[in-house]
């Protein structure tokens, strides 16, 4: 119960102020089509720089937070999801608003968003610590394998070719070496000067996740988003509440099911949001209104994708994994105020820790008041045309790149790596796995050659990486994740392979 | 995607791959290129894998880069590396953003190019969002940008 007396410093004037902005920033970038809330929690980073860790922390877990709800803005009204995690939304929400429902669907939306979120918030605030007291039984072997995990769960399971997923990692992980070594001191990989000091991670991040979606918005040309807002009509909040908790079947199926999905590294809420809607959908006697307007659809994706976002955090806040693009991002503003996820946090920085998590409790609540007011707003600002979109990421992305460090070295290396990035996706490859072996790969050295060292003085490399319960268990997941994704896209091959015959 | 654009997007990792494997296996001290080498070890074999398939034609992962896309971006693109490698550190920050801004809006804005009216709506946005852009970072951050010529 450690948590409950850092609440006042969620409350002190700055912080407060920083999580209400961060809230209605987030809820008007996620409801913008093109903006991911992991774009947007990357751009934000700079404006953290001058800020104490904790508050820096409020704002960019208030702008993840709230940029997965506002997407729904823009799936229910214009029929675009803001982001992924939305796409279930959609599919009744839409219908909702062109019935004349649309203040009701966002009513919906933004109260089962708000009772997920609130379920996945109090699982991280109770799960954490246990986890990261767990963690301080992990020695290097343990700590490398667990990178090596982090990596190989994503790139198999959040990209759609698994050898493409793990080689994204492998790039990641190559990346993460340039520059001088730790130990001895030698050049890696230095072929320009502006990679003398490595590559800066803020940097890379902002690079690899926001220059993509510019060059993706150029590629559509002199293009509108053609989509038409659908006026909102008045509707009881109270009605909504009462329709709420009356659909509790939907509520925690969505709930159960994204804060479950939220642990497992790599999933996102994409898959939430979608695995929710169907298996409302399988346990209602209603089944056959889904997709015509129902509200138990919206219900069920929403409180999901935002049940998964708690959840999500516990792999990086105990065992310093990021489960999630999101949460590596996190993880870079973690590490840019010195401070390192896992026990270290919670023993030595539990005011920045708690502070952190009970600003999300509070976010999610600030989310849903501001969510039914800024709807409206949000989905004008999700009109906007792409070129002024664009335009907007570009400079930000340039200017938030230079402010890390003051060099123009972190520019060149943004904009390298976004450009490559947006060939690479095009390739089939995938930025998360990349990203995730650009952060873990310093982790995975380090403890490599903290491990080799212990292991040549004891029992050997192949003996100590390889033996022991725990190795043995880590092991077993890698491989089984990769078996998993192998099996998994093996079987969608085969449909599609019958559908084209039978086409 | 067509099979020459896999060939050439796997060919490009595949070399990569060598290049890193060549430098882990070649440079010294050894010690220091350990992690280096168990990586461009899996590079190299997942490339080489991705590499092959891509030749026998067998990639499907990937919708490549479609000819009018290209053509839609390009603009963008040379603007964008003008603006990163040249026009920032060359005239100054803010005086390279407030050109690549309009430069972009106006080739990529739906808005009619032949109507007086869009084009001072254009440089109205410019103009706000440079002066939210000195503000945030010149005023609230304290980023000092390269001013150069300009400013």
């Amino acid at each position: 119960m450690e948590f409950i007396y850092y609440f006042g410093d969620v409350f002190t004037p700055m912080s407060f102020m920083l999580l209400l902005g961060g809230t209605i920033g987030g809820l008007i970038l996620g409801a913008t089509p093109g903006l991911s809330p992991t774009m947007a929690v990357a751009l934000l980073i700079p404006f953290t720089f001058q800020l104490e860790a904790a508050q820096g922390l409020i704002l960019l877990g208030a702008a993840y937070t709230s940029t997965v709800a506002g997407g729904a803005v823009s799936a229910i009204l214009l029929k675009i999801p803001g982001a992924p995690a939305n796409i279930a939304t959609t599919l009744d929400g839409h219908t909702m608003a062109k019935k004349g429902e649309g203040a009701r669907a966002l009513q919906l939306s933004f109260l089962a968003s708000a009772v997920g979120g609130i379920f996945g918030v109090l699982l991280l605030i109770f799960l954490t610590p246990v986890l990261a007291q767990w963690a301080l039984a992990f020695g290097p072997s343990h700590l490398f394998w667990l990178a090596i995990l982090g990596v190989t769960v994503i790139g198999t399971l959040d990209s759609a070719s698994v050898v493409k997923g793990l080689l994204s990692g492998c790039i990641g992980l190559w990346l993460a070496t340039i520059g001088f070594d730790d130990i001895m001191g030698a050049q890696r990989f230095i072929f320009h000067p502006a990679l003398g000091g490595g590559i800066n991670i803020i940097a890379a991040l902002i690079g690899l996740f926001a220059i993509p979606q510019v060059l993706t918005m150029f590629a559509k040309g002199r293009h509108n988003t053609g989509a038409e807002v659908i006026e909102v009509q008045r509707h009881s909040i109270m009605a909504a509440f009462k329709e709420l908790f009356s659909r509790t079947r939907a509520l925690s199926i969505g709930t159960l099911t994204g804060s479950i999905i939220g642990l497992i590294p790599g999933v996102g809420g994409q898959i939430a949001g979608l695995v929710a809607y169907d298996q409302a959908k399988k346990f209602s006697p209603e089944k056959d209104k889904f997709g015509t307007g129902h509200s138990e659809g919206v219900i069920a994706a929403e409180s999901a994708n935002n049940a998964m976002v708690g959840p999500s955090l516990v792999p990086l806040l105990t065992l310093s994994i990021p489960g999630s693009p999101t949460a590596a991002v996190l993880l870079g503003g973690l590490l840019i105020h010195g401070i390192f996820p896992g026990s270290d946090l919670f023993d030595n920085h539990p005011d920045v820790a708690w502070t952190f998590i009970n600003s999300m409790l509070i976010g999610q609540v600030l989310m849903c008041i501001f969510g039914l007011y800024v709807a409206g707003l949000a989905a004008r600002v999700a009109q906007v045309p792409q070129s002024v979109m664009a335009a907007i990421v570009l400079a930000l992305s340039v200017f938030g790149a230079y402010s890390v460090q003051g060099s123009m070295g972190d520019v060149y290396v943004m904009a390298c790596l976004g450009i490559g990035m947006f060939f690479l996706e095009r390739f089939g490859f995938s930025a998360a796995p990349l990203v995730l072996g650009l952060i873990l790969g310093p982790i995975a050295e380090a403890n490599f050659i903290q491990g080799g060292m212990i292991a040549d003085a004891t029992v050997g490399k192949a003996s100590y990486f390889m033996t022991g319960g725990l190795n043995l268990f880590l092991i077993a997941v890698v491989l089984a994740s990769i078996a998993y994704s192998v099996w998994m896209e093996l079987r969608s091959r085969r449909y599609t392979t019958k559908e084209e015959a039978q086409a | 995607m067509n099979r020459s654009q896999h060939v050439f997007g796997s060919g490009l990792v595949f070399a990569v791959g060598l290049w890193v494997a060549w430098v882990s296996y070649t440079q010294q001290p050894a010690e220091a290129f350990l992690f280096p080498r168990l990586i461009a070890t899996v590079f190299v074999v997942l490339a080489g894998w991705t590499f092959g398939k891509a030749v026998m034609g067998l990639s499907k992962v990937g919708n490549g880069v479609t000819r009018t896309m290209f053509v839609n971006m390009l603009p963008g693109l040379t603007i964008t590396l003008i603006y990163v490698f040249w026009a920032a550190k060359t005239l100054g920050f803010y005086t390279a953003t407030t050109i690549a801004f309009f430069i972009l809006l106006s080739i990529y804005d739906p808005a009619p190019h032949n109507e007086v009216k869009t084009w001072i709506k254009r440089g109205i946005i410019t103009a706000v969002f440079v002066a939210v852009m000195y503000g945030l970072f010149a005023m609230l951050l304290n980023v000092y940008t390269p001013r150069e010529i300009l400013f």
